[in-house]
C-alpha cells in the first residue's frame, strides 16, 4: 500500500461517519498533498462508495480545488467591485512583474474587507489598504 | 513605574490586516493588559486602540509611545460618543468593540443566552409567533419572512430537521456576517438554538467561506466553548471552497450534502424538503444574530416598532469602496442612500466627485446620484429595478468606467455561474461579448455572413444601436429565466450601469474615432 493510500484512507475514515463528508474530506487531502489528483479521487471514490466521475464532478467544481500540484506560493488578490472601486485594476501589474514566475498571483473575489482595499491574503494572513510598492513587496516576500 | 493600563485592540481580520496584533504585542511588551475586543467599525479608524474608552486611529506600532504618553495626534476622543457610533441604533452588533469574542463571561455579563432560556421556557409555538410578529425578515437578500419559513419547517413532517447558516458572504462590499462571526460568535450560536428550539432541530451546520480564515478559527472554538450550553443542540462548521453560487441557499444545501454546489429548482422549498431531503431553516448569519434580541422579554414589539412599512428593525449597512468613512453602520430601515453616503460616509475617500454606487452586492444596480432620496426598504429598491442584498454599499468615484463595470458583471456571472441553467452560464458570457462590441462601436458583418449562400443573412453588420437592442432583450432573458439570483440579477447592475452612464458604453468607440481622425 503506497503511502498516498494509505493517508488518503486515514482522511476518508476520519470524516466518513460525518454527513456529507466530501467536501472536508477534499480539504484535507488538498492540504496534506497539495492538489486533488486523479489518483486522489479514485481512492476517495472508493472510500465512499461514489464513481470516480462523481468526485471529480466537485472537485472541478469549485474554485479552491486543484487538480495538479503548484510549487509556487500563491498570492490571492481581490479583484471584486469594492477593490475595484478602490483602484486595484492600476496596481494588478505591478504584482504580476513583481510575481514573475515565481509567485502565483491568483484573483479572488472578496475577502471581506471591502472598505478599506485594496487587499491581498498570503496563507491566512491578510492586507488590507494596499498600494502599488506594498503589494509588490508582499508578492516578493511570498 | 508607570501605570499599568488596560489597552483594548481588535482581533477583527480587517484590525488583524493592518497591523493590530504587532500593536498589541508592543503593547503588552511594554507591560501594559491588552485586551483583544470586538471592532467598533469604524474601520477607517483601524487599528484602533482604546484606553480608557478613549480612542486612537488609524494606529501603528511607531504610535504606541505617543498614545501612552497622552500626547497622540491620532486621539479622537470618546469612542461611544463619536458622531458615526452616535447616531446608530445598535441590536445585532450591540456588542461590538465593548466584548472579547470568545470570552463566555463578557457574553453573559451583556445579557447573553437570556433569549435562549426565555425561548426554552415559552416553548415552540410562542417563539415562532414572537418572530414573526417581529417583522423579520432574510438578511440575507431576499428579504422573505423568517417567521414564515421557520413555521413552514416546524409543521413539515420529519423526526430530524437540520438549522443550516448561511455564512457565504460572497458579495464585495459586504462584511457584516464575517464581523459578526469573528465579534460576536456566541449571538449567532444563540440564535441557531433558538431556531432549533422552535421547530425541534437538534444539529445546526454553519457553512462559512473559505476566504474566511479568521471567522472560521473563531466559530470553531466558540461552539466548543459553549457545547454545554446549547446541548443537546449541536452545532458544526463547513468550509466552502471558493463557489460565490453557493452563497444561494439551495446551492449552498447541494454543497453542504458533500455535492457540485448546483442551484436546485423550487418548490419544493428548503423549509419542506432542505438538507438530505429534511426539513431545514436556513438564513443568514444576521438573520440568525438577531433573534436572541427578538427572544429577549418585550424584544419583539421593541423590534417591530423600528424600521417602515414591511421591512421592521434594524439593518447593519456596510459602507465600502471608494468612500471617506467606511466600515458598518447599523440603523433602522428607512435611511437615505443620499443620507449613508454623504452625511455619514463623508463622500468619496479619493475627494472627487461620486459618480455611482452599487447597493446589493454584484447583483444590485448601480445607483446615480441623482437617486440618492431612495430610502433603505426592501420594497423601496424593488420598484426602482434594484436591490438591498446584504446591505453593502459601494462607492464609485468619477473615474469609474461604468462600461467596464458592466462587462464585469457579466464576467463575474460567467465566472461564478453554476452552469444549471441556460441564460445565466451561456448568457453572462453572450453579455461579455456584446458589451465588447458595443464598445467597440458594433461590429462588421463576418465572414459567414459575406458568402455567397448565405442569401438571408443581413450584410451590413451590426450598429451599437442593434448591439445595445441585443443586450437589452439578453438581460430580459436572463432576468426572467434564470433559476436563481445570480444570473437573475446581473441585469441590474449591466442595465443600471447602460441607463445612467450610456457615454461609459458609448463614448470610448467615439472618442477613439475622434482621435484616430
Amino acid at each position: 500500500m503506497s503511502t498516498k493510500e494509505h493517508k488518503i484512507g486515514e482522511i476518508v475514515a476520519e470524516h466518513h461517519r460525518r454527513e456529507g463528508p466530501l467536501l472536508p474530506i477534499l480539504h484535507d487531502v488538498q492540504a496534506e498533498f497539495g492538489c486533488v489528483d486523479a489518483e486522489s479521487e479514485a481512492l476517495i471514490a472508493k472510500g465512499l462508495n461514489l464513481s470516480r466521475a462523481e468526485v471529480h464532478g466537485v472537485v472541478s467544481f469549485y474554485h479552491d480545488f486543484r487538480h495538479e500540484r503548484d510549487l509556487r506560493p500563491v498570492v490571492q488578490v481581490c479583484r471584486a467591485e469594492a477593490c475595484k472601486a478602490r483602484g486595484v485594476e492600476q496596481i494588478i501589474d505591478q504584482a504580476t512583474a513583481a510575481a514573475g514566475d515565481r509567485v502565483k498571483v491568483q484573483t479572488v473575489y472578496c475577502l471581506g474587507l471591502c472598505s478599506s482595499g485594496p487587499s491581498a491574503r498570503v496563507g491566512d494572513r491578510l492586507y488590507a489598504r494596499l498600494d502599488g510598492p506594498a503589494l509588490a513587496k508582499i508578492v516578493e516576500n511570498a | 513605574m508607570p501605570e499599568t493600563k488596560t489597552v483594548r485592540i481588535s482581533d477583527d481580520a480587517l484590525a488583524r490586516a493592518l497591523g493590530a496584533d504587532e500593536i498589541a504585542d508592543a503593547f503588552a511588551k511594554k507591560g501594559h493588559e491588552v485586551q483583544r475586543v470586538s471592532s467598533w467599525g469604524m474601520q477607517w479608524l483601524e487599528p484602533l486602540v482604546e484606553i480608557d474608552g478613549k480612542g486612537f486611529g488609524p494606529a501603528t506600532v511607531e504610535d504606541v509611545d505617543d498614545i501612552l504618553d497622552g500626547n497622540s495626534e491620532i486621539a479622537i476622543g470618546a469612542i461611544a460618543e463619536h458622531p458615526f457610533i452616535a447616531r446608530q441604533q445598535r441590536l445585532t452588533f450591540a456588542r461590538a468593540g465593548k466584548t472579547r469574542p470568545l470570552s463566555l463571561e463578557d457574553y453573559e455579563a451583556t445579557g447573553g443566552w437570556s433569549g435562549l432560556k426565555r425561548a426554552r421556557r415559552i416553548g415552540a409555538e410562542q417563539i415562532l409567533a414572537e418572530v414573526t410578529q417581529s417583522g423579520l425578515r432574510g438578511r440575507g437578500g431576499a428579504g422573505f419572512p423568517a417567521g414564515i419559513k421557520w413555521q413552514t419547517a416546524a409543521k413539515a413532517p420529519g423526526a430530524r430537521k437540520y438549522i443550516v447558516c448561511n455564512a457565504d458572504e460572497g458579495d464585495s462590499g459586504t462584511f457584516a456576517d464575517r464581523m459578526l462571526m469573528e465579534g460576536d460568535p456566541f449571538a449567532l450560536i444563540e440564535g441557531m438554538a433558538i431556531a432549533g428550539e422552535a421547530v425541534g432541530a437538534d444539529k445546526g451546520y454553519i457553512y462559512i467561506r473559505s476566504e474566511y480564515p479568521d471567522a472560521i478559527a473563531k466559530m470553531e472554538r466558540a461552539i466548543e466553548l459553549s457545547a454545554g450550553i446549547v446541548a443537546p443542540f449541536e452545532l458544526e462548521v463547513r468550509v466552502g471552497a471558493g463557489a460565490y453560487v453557493c452563497g444561494e441557499e439551495t446551492s449552498l444545501l447541494d454543497s453542504l450534502e458533500g455535492k457540485r454546489g448546483e442551484v436546485r429548482a423550487k418548490p419544493p422549498l428548503p423549509a419542506i424538503q432542505g438538507l438530505f431531503g429534511r426539513p431545514t431553516i436556513i438564513n443568514n448569519v444576521l438573520t440568525l444574530a438577531a433573534v436572541p434580541h427578538i427572544l429577549a422579554e418585550g424584544g419583539a414589539g421593541r423590534y417591530e416598532k423600528l424600521g417602515l412599512a414591511r421591512s421592521k428593525g434594524t439593518m447593519p449597512i456596510q459602507l465600502a469602496g471608494n468612500i471617506k468613512y467606511g466600515g458598518l453602520f447599523e440603523t433602522a430601515f428607512g435611511v437615505t442612500l443620499g443620507e449613508l453616503v454623504n452625511a455619514i460616509g463623508g463622500g468619496t475617500e479619493s475627494g472627487r466627485p461620486v459618480k455611482a454606487v452599487q447597493v446589493g452586492g454584484p447583483l444590485g444596480a448601480y445607483i446615480h446620484p441623482d437617486d440618492f432620496g431612495i430610502k433603505f426598504d426592501y420594497e423601496e429598491y424593488t420598484a426602482a429595478e434594484a436591490l438591498i442584498g446584504h446591505g453593502g454599499i459601494t462607492v464609485f468615484d468619477d473615474t469609474a468606467d461604468m462600461g467596464a463595470m458592466a462587462r464585469f458583471a457579466m464576467e463575474f456571472c460567467a465566472a461564478e455561474s453554476c452552469g444549471k441553467c441556460t441564460p445565466c452560464r451561456i448568457g453572462s458570457v453572450r453579455g461579455v461579448e456584446i458589451i465588447d462590441r458595443i464598445r467597440a462601436g458594433g461590429r462588421a458583418p463576418d465572414h459567414v455572413e459575406r458568402m455567397d449562400v448565405m442569401h438571408n443573412a443581413p450584410r451590413h453588420g451590426r450598429s451599437q444601436e442593434q448591439e445595445i437592442g441585443l443586450l437589452t432583450d439578453l438581460c430580459e432573458t436572463m432576468k426572467f429565466g434564470s433559476l436563481c439570483a445570480l444570473g437573475g440579477f446581473t441585469p441590474f447592475p449591466v442595465m443600471s450601469a447602460l441607463k445612467h452612464w450610456p457615454e461609459d458604453f458609448t463614448g470610448k468607440a467615439a472618442a477613439e474615432a475622434e482621435a484616430a481622425e
